[in-house]
Formats: C-alpha cells, structure tokens, sequence
C-alpha cells in the first residue's frame, strides 16, 4: 500500500483559526451552564446574607409580609407561596385538557392546511408579550367578571389563572404534538386495522404510548405558568392574601419581586428577601423541568 | 375450479396515490380458504392491492380507487360498508410485527374492546379468548406465564405470532398478509409459514412476498403483478413451472426483480 501523497502544509493562520474557532464552538455550547450556574450564584449571593437572620418557619407559612414595618418587620411569604400555586393549578386545570385536546386534534384529527394554520396560530399565541397579556387581564378580563361572575373585584386568581391558561397552552399543544408525533406510525395502522376508530386508536393506543411525552408537555406548561410575571402582577389584584374562593384576589411571588424591588435599597434586608423569594422560584421550575426532563429521557428509551 | 363461489372479487380496479396511478384494471377471484400469494418485483402494486381489501390505503387523504372489489359477494366501496366491520372480517398482518405497546393479553382481546361495549366483556370471555388464540398460533406454552409482560418485549417471531393471534377472536374470513417474514430469521420465517398451513381452510389468506421460494412454499394460488398490472394467475406450481406470460417466465428465473 502507497502512504496517501502529503499535503502542503497549512499556514499558521489557518491552523490558529481552526483552533479559535473550536474554542469558540465549545465556548457556545458549555455557555448555558455557564450561565444557568453564574444566575445561581449571584442570586444566591445577593440573598445569603439575610439567611442567618430569618426564622424560616414563620417565613415559609406566614401571610404576613411587612417588609417595610418601622416596628416589627414580617417577611412571611406563606401566602404568596399559596397564591403562586394555586393560580398555577387553577391555571393547569384549564390549560391541560384544552391543551392535550388541541394537541390530539392537531396530530390525529386534521390534515393538509388546517393543520398548517393551526399550528401557526398556536406558534403565534405563544408570541403575544406577556404585558399584552396583562392589559388583557387588566382591562378586559376584569370587566367581563364583574359584570358576569359573582365577583366583587375583577383582579383575582380566576383572572390570572385564564391568562396562564392560555399562555400556557400553545407550549402544552406543540410540545404534546410532538409526543404523539413521535408514536410509531405503525401502533396506528395496527389499531386500525383491527377496526378500532379513530378516536379508540387515540385512547387507547396513541395516550399511553406517548404518556411520557405529553406529562413533559404538561410540566412544562407548569413551568411557564410558574415563572410568569408581568400578566399576573396584572391580573391577579396583587393583594397578600390566602385564598379562599376562585374570585379572591392574591399576589404571586414573581410579581412580589417585580413590583418591589425597585424600591428597595440595595444590601438592606428587604432587598436580600426578594432575592430569596427567587431562590426559591428558582428551586420550583428547576424541580419542573428537571421532572419534564426525566419524563422526555423515559420517551426515548422507549 | 372449484364450485364455490370466490372470496375476494375485483373487477376493473384502478387506484392513484395523488396522480400516480398504482393499480391499473386489476381484475381478480381469489378463492376460499386456501392461500394466494402476490408477488412481482417492487413497486408492482402487489401491497396496494392488498391494503385494498380492509381499505386501510385510505387513510391517506390522496388516494382514489375506481372499479369493484366484493368480499363474500359485497362490494366493500358500497355506502353502506362500515369500516369497522370490514376491518373485522378483514384482518391484516404487517411487514414489521406491530404489537401495540401493551401487555400480551391486552393485545389479543383489543379487537373485542374495540368492537363491544365494556358491560357486554366478561373476564372469562376474555381469558377464554386469549387462550384460544395464543394455542392456535401456539404460542400458549410460552407466554401462558407471561400474559402481562409487555408486548413490544417478545422475539420478533413470537410478536408476529401475536400479531396474528390478536386478529382471531373476531372471527375474521379473510387475513391479509404483508411480507409477514421479511423482518424474521429462517426458523421465524418456518414457524409463520407452518402457522400459515395450520391456519389455511378456515381462514382465506393473502400474502404478499417478496421471496419466489416462499410464494412457491407455501401458497396454492399465485398472483404475478408488473407495473400495477395482474399478469398472470393461476395456481402456484403451474405458475413456476410452466408460465404462459413470457414476462412471468423472465421475472421467476430472476432476470429482473
């Protein structure tokens, strides 16, 4: 065998700026833990300080938040911790079964254009500014429930909880779509072919071969909710308050750090409160995701 | 011939995938209880006459048929056909096993939940069901412990026995088979086709190979196709050993294929 003929050498430059670039591909891709890890840090470091100071059990279950008391300062966030959950729930429980049904009807039950145009509106859904979001809540939303629902105040958790719903469903749908893209085209032709209709290959066949796929679309949908700010500082009546009926006002707390932060004095322990408050928001959607995750890898070995 | 009338009938059937046109006048009797291969080199149509039989091409929104098929004397393409009768009488086996990713069981009895309503599925209807149907493709002895462990886990040979296992308990005439061997070794490929001798008299059944020697093996009647045309029909052995269309005679000796 002849040794293959030698190359010219290459210059210098050209061998440097493979190297560069390498360098900086690899920069790009490392660059999210990057990132994700810094937030963290400085985040956590913003709010260590205040963490030996805080009794962290009336902290966690109290509804009392006096951050600026002259005489007794109370920074309890029990229950922005219930307002944040439960405009989530309320959220998801609009949001998950009109999301997986919109989901199923994109992938199983339309074709040809429809589906094109649904999928571009549902795309486009997702793209609506969160403020728009709010102003909708704000003046819309607010007005159509104190007309119509037995309702003293507009801005409450039912309002907020809509608004999530439908900011929620376009990533439930195309994430949900895509689980039941993935089934193979086989499990339906079996069903088929068996005399199952269409709606019995969904139930039966297409649901449980894409649970996984579709509780990621769900969790994630739940993340998005979770994390959202501006549309529910909005929407929600941003009053400290446990609630009591779908029509009470409440505050979250991402729209606590929004609306306060501004004010505080930066390094005072007001300040390093709000910064643990997004610790702690922080800890629930990577829980979430970390969860979505876990079910999206249990799809693929399928 | 024989005197009984034949099973599956179509006359002057033409069918296009969007505007290509697959099936030109294919006109054929395919006879009771016995086995009819279909065979020709790729592209010829043969899987596209056989997914005409339980219609299950349509599911694609651009395919048009014209022309006549009659199963046990009723033209399938009649208005007052259910789909989901058809598809009962009708049962089909797929290239690739297709267990759905359930427990053994639950796939021999699918074909009863679909078709019955849940009140009228008694346990030991079901147990019974599953049973017989596992024994008649024999895989009984096998799985009789593992009715629960998940379908999609089995050998290729024994999904593909379940595969048709899961079409019995309806009660099928006609099963279709489509290159059922061509995912499975030679000692799966054996246990299909001696499950297919078991299986032929009570069941009419179809099969589309794409191996000469298996045609030649194991079914009564052959079917040539070329260019979604029929070319020749008659029965298997006189099909290899005497053909009458010089193109039959150069595609069996493998001139092209």
């Amino acid at each position: 065998m002849n040794p293959p003929p030698v190359r010219q050498a290459r210059s210098a430059l050209s061998l440097w700026g493979e190297r560069a670039i390498e360098l900086l591909i690899r920069l790009c891709g490392i660059s999210a833990v990057i990132f994700v890890f810094s937030i963290f840090l400085f985040v956590f470091l913003e709010g260590a300080p205040l963490i030996p100071d805080l009794n962290w059990i009336p902290v966690i279950f109290s509804p009392e938040w006096y951050p600026t008391s002259r005489s007794n300062v109370r920074y309890g966030v029990g229950a922005m911790i219930i307002g944040t959950l439960s405009v989530t729930g309320l959220a998801m429980l609009f949001a998950v079964p009109f999301g997986l049904g919109a989901a199923v009807f994109v992938s199983e039950f339309c074709g040809g254009k429809l589906k094109e145009t649904l999928k571009v509106a549902i795309e486009m859904l997702a793209a609506i500014p969160s403020i728009v979001w709010g102003f909708i809540g704000l003046s819309v939303m607010n007005h159509l429930i104190q007309t119509w629902l037995p309702a003293p105040v507009g801005l409450n958790l039912f309002n907020a909880a809509l608004l999530l719903a439908l900011m929620s469903v376009p990533i439930i749908v195309s994430i949900g779509e895509d689980a039941l893209k993935a089934v193979p085209d086989s499990y339906r032709e079996a069903a088929l072919a068996l005399g199952a209709t269409r709606w019995q290959t969904v139930y039966r066949v297409l649901l449980p071969a894409a649970r996984n796929g579709l509780l990621a679309a769900v969790l994630l949908g739940v993340g998005r909710a979770i994390g959202e700010t501006m549309a529910v500082l909005m929407a929600t009546g941003h009053a400290v308050n446990i609630p009591t009926s779908l029509f009470d006002p409440i505050r979250t707390l991402t729209a606590t750090i929004a609306a306060e932060l501004g004010e505080t004095a930066v390094g005072s322990p007001h300040y390093r409160m709000l910064f643990l408050i997004g610790l702690m928001l922080f800890s629930i959607t990577f829980v979430v995701n970390l969860l979505a995750d876990l079910a999206v890898r249990g799809v693929r070995r399928q | 011939m024989t005197a009984t009338p034949p099973c599956i009938t179509t006359r002057g059937l033409n069918l296009w995938y969007a505007k290509f046109q697959a099936l030109l006048d294919v006109t054929v009797d395919i006879q009771h209880g016995i086995i009819t291969s279909l065979i020709g080199p790729s592209g010829c149509g043969k899987t596209t006459l056989l997914r005409c039989f339980n219609r299950v091409n349509e599911r694609y929104g651009y395919v048009t048929t014209t022309g006549e098929i009659k199963i046990l004397g009723k033209n399938i393409y009649d208005p007052d056909v259910s789909l989901i009768e058809l598809r009962k009488t009708v049962g089909m086996v797929f290239q690739r096993p297709n267990p759905l990713p359930i427990s053994v069981y639950e796939n021999v009895v699918f074909g009863l939940r679909v078709h019955n309503e849940r009140s009228d599925l008694k346990r030991e209807m079901l147990d019974e069901a599953v049973e017989k149907a596992l024994t008649e493709v024999g895989l009984w002895t096998d799985l009789k412990d593992r009715l629960h462990d998940k379908a999609t886990h089995l050998q290729l040979e024994q999904q593909q026995k379940l595969c048709i296992a899961r079409l019995l308990p309806l009660k099928p005439e006609v099963i279709l088979m489509d290159e059922p061997c061509s995912a499975l070794d030679v000692e799966g490929t054996r246990a299909i086709e001696e499950l297919m001798f078991a299986l032929k008299g009570r069941y009419t059944i179809v099969i589309v190979t794409h191996n000469m020697a298996q045609a030649r093996r194991a079914s009564d009647e052959c079917i040539f196709m070329l260019m979604g045309r029929l070319i020749e029909h008659r029965r298997t052995e006189d099909l290899f050993l005497n053909p009458q269309n010089p193109k039959t005679a150069e595609y069996i000796e493998g001139r092209y294929g």
